[in-house]
Parts: C-alpha cells; sequence; structure tokens
C-alpha cells in the first residue's frame, strides 16, 4: 500500500488546488475586471489587425487611431498613464472569443453595434466613437458611378465575420441583382484579391475602404460609391456582468466627447480647473465626486483629457490629418450638424 | 492483491473525470454569468449570408444546417480532389525518382525537396496571389480547349446539361456491378481452369456499353452549354452559363497536391526500394513477363511498405485542407467555424461540431485505407 502514498498525496493536493481555484473565482465578484487590471498595471485591449485611422501600429510597434485612444483613455482614468495598454490584434471572427473569454477586458476594434450582438452573445457595447456605414468600392476605370450600375454576376470581395456579409446580401437581394460573394479571413488578403482585379467590387464599411484604399497599388485607380447601404455604429464593447468596468469605459468615452463638446482640450485642460462653468469644472475634476461612483479618484476625467486629448483631438490627429476621412460628417458634434450627442456628466 | 492493481487505475479515471467535471463548470458558470445559452437550435436558424460556390442548392434564407452541409461537402470536394491527383503526382514523381536518367532523376528530386520544404501555407499564397496576378481579366482571355477560358475571377469551362440523368446514373451503377460480377467470374475460371480474360478491355466495354444504350432507348441526352463574356461595366466583364470552378479551388488543389505529392513520392521510394532485388530476379527466372513480375510480385511488398504512411498524408491533406479560409474557398472552417460562428456567437458548439466532423472524416480515411492495406497485404502461408 505504501508504494501509493506518494501518488495519492500528489493527487489530492491537485485536487485541492482545483477547488480553491473554483471557490476563489465564486468569491471575487465586484468588478473584478478593474481590481484585475489593477492589479496587472495594464489595460488590456483588442484592436484589429491594421486598420489605419482606427487602430494601426506602426513599425517600431507604436498603435495609433481613435478605436486605440479608447483604451488609452481608460488607462488613463485607470491607471493614471495612457500608454500603460497592452494591445491584441484580433481577427473579426476572434475577436468576441477573446473578449468573453476573458483574454482581453475592452474589445475596440470598429465594431457595429448590433442587437443580437448585444444580447445573444454576452457582451455589452458601451457607446459609439464612430458612425459608419457599409458602401462600395470600385475601380474608377470602370465608370461606374453608383450601385445603380451594378449589374447580375457582379463579384464582391469581403471579410467574413462581420455584418458586412449579411448586408451585402439584403442590398443585393432588394435590388434582384445575382452576385458572387468572395469572402476572406483577413482584410490584407481582402485587399490584395480586390487590387489584383479578382472582384468586381469590394465591400465593407465606408471608414475602412476610405482607410484601405490608402494600402492600393494606386489608390487614386480607385473611388467609393456615394451609397451608404446599412448602419454601422461602430463602439467598444466589454464582457457582459461586470457594470462598473462598463460604466468606466463608457465615461470614459463619453469624456472624450464631452470635452470636445465643452472646448476642453488636452492643451488647456489644467487652465479650465479655474473656469466659471460648473460643467466644465466637472468634467476636469474641480467640482463634484465624479469618480467616487466607479471606485476611481476625482482627476480621472482630467488624465484622460490631458493624456489623450478630446474627441475632436483624436479624430484629427488619426482619421482627418492622415487624409482618410477628412471630412467629420455625421461624426461632427450635434451642435456642430452632426450627431454625436453624449449624455452630460454630472 | 487485485485491489492493488485497480486502485490507481480507478484513481487515474476518477481524476480525468474531475478534471473535465471542473472545466465543465467552470464554463457553464462562466457562461452564466455572461448570459451566454448552451445549445444546438442555432442550426436551423436562417443563415442569411450567401457563399461564394457550392455543391448543393443554397442560398442565405437557408439554414445555419444547410451552410454546414455546403462547408463540408466543399472541404470533402477539395480533399477528394487533392488525394486522386496527389497520389497519381507522387506515383510519377516516386518512379522518376529511382529513374537512371540523371535528369528526370535530379528534377524528381529538387521537386520533392523544394515543395516539402515550404510552408504550406505560403504555397496557397503563392498559387493564389501569383497565378490571380498572372492571370488575363475575362475580356483578354483567350479560348483553349474549345470553350473554356483561364481568367482571373475562374476557370470558365462547358457545363453538361442532362436530360433524364437519373436513368443515366443507374445505367453506370448497374454496369459497375456486372463489371464486379465479371471480374469474379474471371478469377474463378483462372483458379480452377487457368483461363484468362483480357480482363480490363471487356471491363472498359461494359463500362462504355450500358450507359451508351440508355441514350439510344433511355430518353437520356445530353447538350453543352459554353460560358459566354457579359459585361459588367466599361472595363468590367464576366463570364455566363457553362460552368465556372472559382480561382480559389484551384490554387487550394494546387497547393495540397503539390505538397502532398512530395511526401508520398517518398514513400512510393521507400516502398520500391524495400522490395529485394533478388525478389524481382526469382521472378523473371520463373517466366514472368516483366509487367507481372510488377503487378504479381513487386507491387503486393511493395505496397505494404507505401500504404501505412501514405494514409497518413491523405489525413495531412485533408486537415491541412482547413488553411483554405486564407485565400476565400468557403471550405467547412470558413463558412462554419467562421462566418456562422461569428453570426451566432455560439463558438464552443461550433468549434465542437468542426473538431468532431474532421475527426469523423479522418477516421472513415483511416478505415477505407486499413481496409484495402488488408485486403491486399501478402497472406503468408
Amino acid at each position: 500500500m505504501f508504494k501509493y502514498v506518494k501518488q495519492l498525496t500528489s493527487l489530492v493536493a491537485m485536487i485541492a488546488v482545483l477547488f480553491t481555484f473554483t471557490t476563489e473565482t465564486m468569491a471575487a465578484k465586484k468588478s473584478k475586471t478593474l481590481k484585475n487590471t489593477q492589479k496587472k498595471g495594464f489595460v488590456r485591449c483588442g484592436v484589429s489587425q491594421g486598420l489605419p485611422g482606427f487602430s494601426n501600429a506602426d513599425a517600431a510597434g507604436n498603435w495609433t487611431g481613435v478605436d486605440v485612444d479608447v483604451c488609452r483613455a481608460v488607462a488613463a482614468a485607470v491607471l493614471g498613464d495612457a500608454n500603460k495598454v497592452k494591445f491584441t490584434p484580433l481577427s473579426a471572427k476572434e475577436r468576441f472569443t477573446a473578449l468573453t473569454s476573458g483574454e482581453i477586458d475592452i474589445l475596440s476594434r470598429n465594431t457595429t453595434w448590433t442587437l443580437s450582438r448585444d444580447a445573444d452573445i454576452g457582451l455589452t457595447f458601451v457607446g459609439v466613437n464612430f458612425y459608419d456605414g457599409q458602401g462600395f468600392m470600385v475601380r474608377k476605370d470602370s465608370g461606374i458611378t453608383s450601385t445603380s450600375q451594378f449589374k447580375d454576376g457582379i463579384s464582391a470581395c469581403t471579410n467574413i465575420g462581420t455584418t458586412t456579409e449579411l448586408n451585402m446580401r439584403d442590398f443585393f437581394n432588394s435590388k434582384g441583382i445575382s452576385y458572387t460573394p468572395v469572402a476572406f479571413e483577413k482584410a490584407d488578403e481582402v485587399v490584395a484579391a480586390y487590387d489584383a482585379g479578382r472582384c468586381d467590387t469590394y465591400t465593407t464599411d465606408k471608414s475602412g475602404l476610405a482607410a484601405q484604399r490608402t494600402k492600393m497599388t494606386n489608390p487614386d485607380d480607385h473611388m467609393v460609391l456615394p451609397e451608404t447601404i446599412s448602419k454601422e455604429p461602430l463602439g467598444p464593447v466589454v464582457r457582459q456582468g461586470d457594470s462598473v468596468w462598463e460604466d468606466i469605459v463608457r465615461w470614459s468615452l463619453n469624456t472624450m466627447i464631452e470635452a470636445e463638446e465643452y472646448g476642453v482640450t488636452s492643451a488647456n485642460a489644467d487652465s479650465m480647473k479655474t473656469s466659471d462653468n460648473p460643467q466644465i469644472k466637472r468634467l476636469v475634476g474641480a467640482e463634484g465626486e465624479m469618480g467616487a461612483a466607479f471606485g476611481l479618484d476625482n482627476e480621472w476625467n482630467l488624465r484622460i483629457i490631458k493624456q489623450v486629448g478630446n474627441y475632436g483631438e483624436s479624430y484629427k490627429r488619426n482619421i482627418a490629418d492622415t487624409g482618410i476621412l477628412p471630412d467629420r460628417g455625421p461624426n461632427e458634434l450635434w451642435t456642430k450638424g452632426g450627431i454625436l450627442y453624449v449624455p452630460p456628466s454630472r | 492483491m487485485k485491489f492493488k492493481k485497480i486502485l490507481p487505475q480507478f484513481l487515474t479515471l476518477l481524476f480525468i473525470v474531475l478534471i473535465f467535471g471542473f472545466f465543465t463548470m467552470n464554463a457553464q458558470e462562466n457562461m452564466d454569468t455572461r448570459g451566454i445559452e448552451f445549445g444546438f437550435g442555432f442550426l436551423s436558424k436562417e443563415a442569411s449570408f450567401d457563399i461564394q460556390f457550392s455543391l448543393i442548392d443554397y442560398d442565405g434564407s437557408m439554414s445555419y444546417g444547410r451552410a454546414y452541409l455546403v462547408g463540408l461537402l466543399n472541404t470533402l470536394l477539395v480533399s477528394f480532389i487533392g488525394i486522386i491527383l496527389s497520389t497519381i503526382l507522387g506515383i510519377i514523381i516516386g518512379v522518376a525518382r529511382l529513374s537512371p536518367n540523371y535528369l528526370i532523376n535530379k528534377t524528381a528530386s529538387f521537386y520533392v525537396e523544394f515543395f516539402r520544404n515550404v510552408p504550406l501555407l505560403l504555397q496557397i499564397f503563392f498559387w493564389y496571389f501569383a497565378a490571380l496576378r498572372a492571370l488575363p481579366m475575362p475580356e483578354d482571355a483567350s479560348l483553349f480547349f474549345g470553350s473554356s477560358y483561364m481568367t482571373i475571377k475562374g476557370l470558365y469551362t462547358v457545363a453538361p446539361v442532362w436530360n433524364n440523368f437519373d436513368i443515366f446514373f443507374i445505367a453506370l451503377i448497374i454496369a459497375i456491378i456486372v463489371i464486379f460480377f465479371f471480374n469474379k467470374f474471371a478469377k474463378k475460371k483462372q483458379e480452377e481452369e487457368g483461363k484468362q480474360y483480357p480482363k480490363f478491355f471487356i471491363s472498359l466495354g461494359i463500362f462504355i456499353i450500358i450507359p451508351a444504350i440508355t441514350f439510344i432507348v433511355g430518353g437520356v441526352d445530353l447538350s453543352w452549354s459554353f460560358p459566354e463574356l457579359k459585361q459588367l461595366a466599361k472595363t468590367s466583364f464576366t463570364y455566363e452559363g457553362g460552368m465556372g470552378i472559382p480561382p480559389e479551388l484551384i490554387a487550394l488543389t494546387l497547393a495540397l497536391t503539390l505538397y502532398t505529392a512530395t511526401f508520398i513520392a517518398e514513400n512510393v521510394r521507400a516502398g520500391i526500394q524495400g522490395v529485394g532485388k533478388g525478389q524481382k530476379e526469382a521472378a523473371a527466372s520463373i517466366g514472368l513477363t516483366p509487367s507481372q513480375v510488377l503487378k504479381l510480385v513487386i507491387m503486393p511488398q511493395a505496397l505494404r511498405i507505401i500504404i501505412p504512411p501514405t494514409t497518413n498524408q491523405y489525413l495531412n491533406l485533408t486537415k491541412n485542407s482547413s488553411l483554405a479560409a486564407a485565400i476565400a474557398y468557403p471550405d467547412l472552417v470558413l463558412v462554419f467555424a467562421g462566418t456562422a460562428m461569428m453570426q451566432t456567437g455560439r463558438a464552443i458548439e461550433i468549434v465542437g461540431i468542426t473538431m468532431a466532423t474532421y475527426l469523423t472524416i479522418s477516421l472513415a480515411i483511416s478505415m477505407f485505407m486499413n481496409w484495402y492495406n488488408k485486403r491486399i497485404a501478402i497472406q503468408e502461408k
């Protein structure tokens, strides 16, 4: 019998370890994500595999883009430093699994907010940081200037795992046009195949088309058609079940948009502390206890504005100045003819 | 003492059950807290996405189950073509490597060394993108074989248009059954009376004549549909009618075939070299013709060396076909574990089904090859 004592004890020990692990996960309930993030010292953020203007890494591995800035804002609020973010590039297919399985804590990857995604698969959308719509790109020399010129037999390149495939079908079906979908797993291959002439048109969100056009051999040979065939509100996503974390991400984004509305920028944020407007004072942490509800200090929003900037600065830096979409269109503040409107921080 | 024997085994089993239990419990709990439900009901829901290439009738209004079937059939199609072509090419290259001709011998070894040492995914990308760039646009394509066009959008060729295809199909099956019984009869005759028939030519004759009769009396009719150039826009063309084979399928088949054939070629070479020289000489000395030597003496001994590792290659080819997702060939992984998984969010269920499917395909191939191996194995007396 003694022969097995050693094996038995190790077995019992392993089982014991398993059980303590289980009970621990059950006990830690209230904003586990915030606690873990502060313990780790960085925000785990899921981004795209390279979409200029939204999330794109340069040769040195520095990430930039409006989606990236949302994660940076959360890092500034929670950890005090906008650079304490670990970015995980994800394909469209992997993104939700990475989030629900806990590999990342924020998914900020030009993801469309839809009912089924919000309700079905254990995700919560916290807001919209870019209003987009699906469009078509064609070669200029084809002479096509409108989707009404599409004919039976057209082939359309796109990538899988997105709402694009569904919108495309709805669009062609409603027009009664027969088409060939050519769906790739990654955006780079879609661009390469369309560029080579495999497809007559390339369809995805218009912002994506504008960004990917810059990657073509001759960007000037291609144009985006004026029609928009769907609503694509893009925004950051968190796991369902941690409402505190959800609120932190939501209000980090809202802070950036509201700061633009009140003219608070990274340059003047400190001086705004002495503003006469109580709304502005709340935005820079000089009045009220705006961070307490999240378990954060009072200057969480000031740090976001100082380190990342307001939404307008982020848009200009990433999307307008890079020549992707100089015109803000619907992504302008509601006070300036756009539809960006966020609830007040108070 | 029996107890001492059983206890460790029992504990190991208990341990495995506990581990599985732990993971299941954890997964369930995590899914509960995030509001994810487990179930296969989604398979009957409307898929609402279209698929580029399908062997069966499919459009987006059909169910996810149907989309699964489309993906499965596409995987089976590319695996089947790949296995056939790589076997043929593998045998040719394998024999060429043993050729006394310096040029043939060196070309074959260069081919083997090159294609088996470059990662398969790279080869797939190469054939897809290099070929895409090299192929002409539809309007510039030149005719070959009288009615086919090879273009960047695919291979457009003639399609058969059948009348009463089912009658023709039944005739084919009847022909195969007749051939089977004829061969049995011929074998018996040879064993009992030593009489030999020209089995191959008679079988071929049966295979052609029986289905041909249906054209005369069965009302079977065959006509052809030819691809025709169609203008979509000023500089954009496509072909209509006929049969279109997507470039993704061609590139994938090509890459899988060229890659797997190198390994099969090495198996074939090993098999032939594994049969002693004396065997051949002994067979020749009792008066067998060279083709009989190959068929009756060399091959049965070589095949038992060739088949088991070749089975592995068939399995590899089938599993490697899942790299299709990279170049938009709508196989099981792209359609089901890709789009369908994304639209439904049922990661656990869909990955589970996909894994079970590949396992089933692989086991089926294994079983068939084991059966074949047993059948042709030398019965030692």
